[in-house]
């Protein structure tokens, strides 16, 4: 992965010491995600990469690791699209404009959009997995010619659950990004796809050869994409999946992230098909 | 204006096919076109003919009663509508409605199974390229009846 | 390559003066000693604090002390805790802090242990335990987000080793090339000498071990009692309780991610944690909040975690390791395989410990063994 997939936390300050941070803004993207935007207390801003994480929680409540979902060329402004699935990102998903949370990182190592420059880029989200995706298809629109097809293909439960739906749009009209939408059902006045993600893949006109994707999602629909790529020729070290395991510290020391041998907070959570084949193959591991 | 002979050849779902092959399905083809909105057939009416979509989307609908109507599959150009002509009783199952100006090519059913019932190469040929598009819809529906992107959280 | 100065012996008043010098210096000077009936990790003061003529007996899911004919101070094998809970404590306060008007602020947190505060001095550490000290120095010292206290205590910890004399029945540090005896990473070293005198070979491994040996009255070595200080090494040796054998033991167990003997062990495995909590490499933790009821003060503690708790590896809606027979299995080809390619180096370091501590008394030695004893007969090409 390229240099430019990692950055790190000011040097000297203590990993486990969080950083406050102000809440501006707070949307409503569906009915259990909301999108948060942050700014430093001390004014320092958060230098990331696309991919990249921190662990984020109220003061008192608790930490959770959540990726970083905003422009990676405004560090100035921290966003992160958060769903709620249990305590911590329940207070998180309910805090205010003012209320104040608690930062640490960035951690990890991110998708890497660089590698890409020159050939093809095809990402795939499936649910909750655009929002780490999303500061990499910011990164590649704005630097669009270095790139020779975009696709985003994105696939999600109903047509309630979609994120992002203005910078779909946008990207599909002004950033010449082919975007396609399937959702796993929908009402009648659905006029778009219904079905699975990996249904986009035939139709998506790319290059495997010259091909690198980005795929985020829950774990077994990685896998079914993964495998699809791979089957329309796109080579398995260009196939970068973003993995998820419970993290405590998120700095490689608690050792709660472990995928085998890889810690999901260094090694990762970015990591190559090619890497990750011999450990998704085994059951509960 | 392209023949019949010329769509049919064209479309992924009779890739393969000789041109002799072709022509005698063509004896049971017909182009149709539907306008958003309409129906290509209704749950319960007898499966006596598929659809190869060569233009516009179709969505498979079933009524719950109580929850609506909800769209569980859509098909779009290059794919085919339609795998209960070949399998008893017959019968559709759910209800196909064009979602945009849909151009199909309408192959009748029984036209079909009877020419199968006579040259089994064909039926064979035919049975694999159906068995293909349930393999397909089978593993899509399997999938999303995992629920993958639910929150598997109780309360 | 032992870094070695001359070697001296000294007798029981030149080991209290030891323990002297160093208490003067300003170390808590730490030792072995017995406690519930079993020698565990405590303050010294007097050479009458340790477990004179104490001996042990262990195997698998056994612990029992026993009085020995003599009246040997570290006659016994590994003691019951490890050495890990003084440098790496299951407990420490990492930030304290309160809410304020426009956030909230923190302070570095102190959480005072048991035993008293650094700097410590150890006396009676094995090297099986040492090796787990460099082990510790690669995982929580040796990284990009360094674990900075730990570095901290572990600089300034003065460590006296004593070679073994009577390895236990769970004892296969020769296997793991660990023991008996202390290369180096130690601040001195002493070889316990039973002979009709009650004496002890020193040798210092550091300069800061060499000028605390020359304030203790000490007398050069003589040959005889070096060659003794030797057989009292290779007697150990040849008594070793256990063998594993560890070649390509990373292929073996990642290989066999679906053998039946997981299985077989996670019957038995009653997913306890007792072997997490007493091996002295292991070294996950957990974060954990420790908030007042208005919410206002808080405090973050990291304290000692196990993989084999239910919720280790919980990732929204369940944990990606939910039966038992994934935990152990996720514990033994971490310790053994996947540490290689994380940290360079084998995780165990064959003090027996989680064999002594399992309650039900499963043997990694023999899950090894038993795994490779089951494998296809390799097609080298040759017939």
């Amino acid at each position: 992965m390229s240099a430019e997939a990692t950055a790190r936390p000011a040097a000297g300050a203590d990993p486990l010491v969080p950083r406050p941070f102000r809440v501006t803004d707070s949307r409503r993207e569906t009915y259990d995600t909301v999108t948060l935007e942050l700014e430093a207390l001390d004014g320092g801003g958060l230098a990331f990469a696309p991919g990249q994480f921190t662990m984020l929680g109220p003061f008192g409540v608790g930490e959770v690791p959540i990726s970083i979902s905003g422009h990676p060329d405004r560090p100035d402004r921290l966003v992160h699209t958060v769903r709620d699935v249990g305590g911590v990102t329940r207070a998180i998903c309910a805090a205010e404009p003012g209320a104040v949370l608690g930062v640490r990182g960035p951690y990890g190592e991110g998708w890497g959009a660089w590698d890409a420059a020159g050939g093809d880029v095809v990402i795939v989200a499936g649910g909750i997995g655009l929002a780490p995706l999303r500061p990499a298809v910011l990164k590649v629109a704005a630097a669009r010619e270095r790139f020779g097809a975009v696709h985003v293909l994105y696939g999600a439960r109903t047509a309630d659950d979609l994120l992002f739906g203005a910078d779909l749009a946008t990207w599909a009209s002004e950033a010449d990004i082919h975007v396609a939408v399937i959702v796993d059902r929908a009402p009648t006045s659905w006029v778009g796809r219904v079905g699975l993600v990996t249904e986009l893949i035939p139709s998506a006109r790319f290059d495997p050869a010259r091909t690198l994707a980005f795929v985020c999602g829950p774990e077994l629909m990685m896998r079914y994409v993964a495998a699809e790529l791979v089957d329309v020729g796109v080579p398995g070290e260009r196939v970068r999946l973003s993995m998820e395991r419970n993290m405590r510290c998120g700095v490689g020391l608690c050792g709660h992230c472990q995928l085998r041998e890889f810690l999901v907070c260094v090694d990762g959570p970015v990591f190559s098909l090619a890497e990750m084949l011999p450990v998704m193959g085994a059951r509960e591991l | 204006m392209q023949s019949l002979q010329e769509l049919l050849k064209a479309h992924p779902f009779f890739e393969g096919l000789d041109d002799a092959t072709v022509s005698m399905l063509v004896g049971c083809a017909q182009n149709v076109h539907f306008r958003p909105g309409e129906h290509l057939f209704r749950e319960g009416e007898p499966a006596d003919r598929f659809f190869v979509v060569r233009r516009g989307r179709v969505a498979l609908d079933v009524h719950v009663p109580g929850r609506g109507t909800a769209v569980i599959d859509t098909v779009d150009e290059g794919d085919v509508v339609g795998w209960s002509w070949l399998v008893p009783p017959y019968h559709w199952f759910f209800d196909a409605r064009a979602v945009q100006e849909v151009s199909a090519v309408a192959v009748d059913a029984l036209c079909l199974r009877n020419k199968c019932d006579e040259d089994a190469r064909l039926g064979y040929e035919m049975m694999q390229r159906v068995a293909q598009v349930m393999y397909h819809r089978l593993q899509s529906a399997r999938v999303r009846l995992l629920d993958l992107y639910g929150t598997d959280r109780v309360g | 390559m032992a870094d070695t100065r001359s070697t001296v012996t000294l007798d029981l008043h030149g080991l209290q003066g030891l323990l002297d010098v160093l208490a003067r210096i300003g170390f808590t000077v730490l030792g072995p000693t017995v406690r519930n009936g079993a020698v565990a990790p405590g303050r010294v003061t007097s050479v009458e604090d340790l477990p004179r003529g104490v001996g042990d007996e262990q195997e698998p899911g056994s612990y029992r002390l026993r009085q020995r004919a003599d009246e040997a101070l570290f006659g016994y094998a590994a003691d019951a805790v490890s050495w890990k809970s003084v440098l790496f404590p299951a407990r420490e306060l990492m930030w304290e802090g309160r809410r304020t008007e426009e956030g909230f602020e923190s302070d570095a947190g102190e959480s005072p242990q048991r035993l008293g505060e650094p700097p410590y001095a150890i006396l009676g550490i094995r090297s099986c335990d040492l090796h787990a000290l460099a082990i510790h120095d690669r995982i929580l010292r040796d990284r990009t987000y360094p674990d900075a206290r730990y570095a901290a205590r572990r600089k300034d910890a003065f460590l006296v080793t004593v070679d073994c004399s009577d390895p236990s029945g769970t004892c296969f540090c020769v296997s793991m090339n660990t023991g008996p005896r202390a290369e180096a990473g130690y601040d001195l070293a002493l070889t316990e000498l039973l002979d009709g005198r009650h004496t002890f070979l020193a040798r210092a491994g550091t300069e800061r071990g060499a000028v605390v040996l020359d304030k203790l009255p000490t007398q050069p070595a003589e040959t005889p009692d070096v060659h003794a200080a030797d057989e009292v090494t290779e007697r150990a040796r040849q008594r070793m309780g256990r063998t594993m054998d560890t070649t390509d033991i990373r292929n073996l167990l990642y290989d066999n991610a679906e053998h039946p003997r997981w299985d077989d062990v996670a019957e038995r495995c009653l997913s306890c944690g007792n072997c997490t909590m007493v091996c002295p490499t292991c070294f996950c933790t957990s974060v954990e909040e420790h908030t007042s009821l208005h919410g206002d003060e808080s405090e973050r503690w990291r304290v000692w975690d196990s993989c084999f708790t239910a919720d280790f590896s919980y990732v929204h809606g369940g944990s990606v390791r939910s039966s038992p027979r994934s935990r152990y299995r996720q514990w033994m080809t971490h310790k053994l395989a996947s540490w290689i390619d994380q940290f360079g180096t084998s995780g165990c370091v064959g003090c027996g410990r989680c064999l002594t501590w399992c309650p039900v008394g499963i043997d990694i030695t023999e899950e090894v063994a038993a795994i490779r004893a089951d494998q296809p007969p390799q097609d080298d090409g040759r017939s």
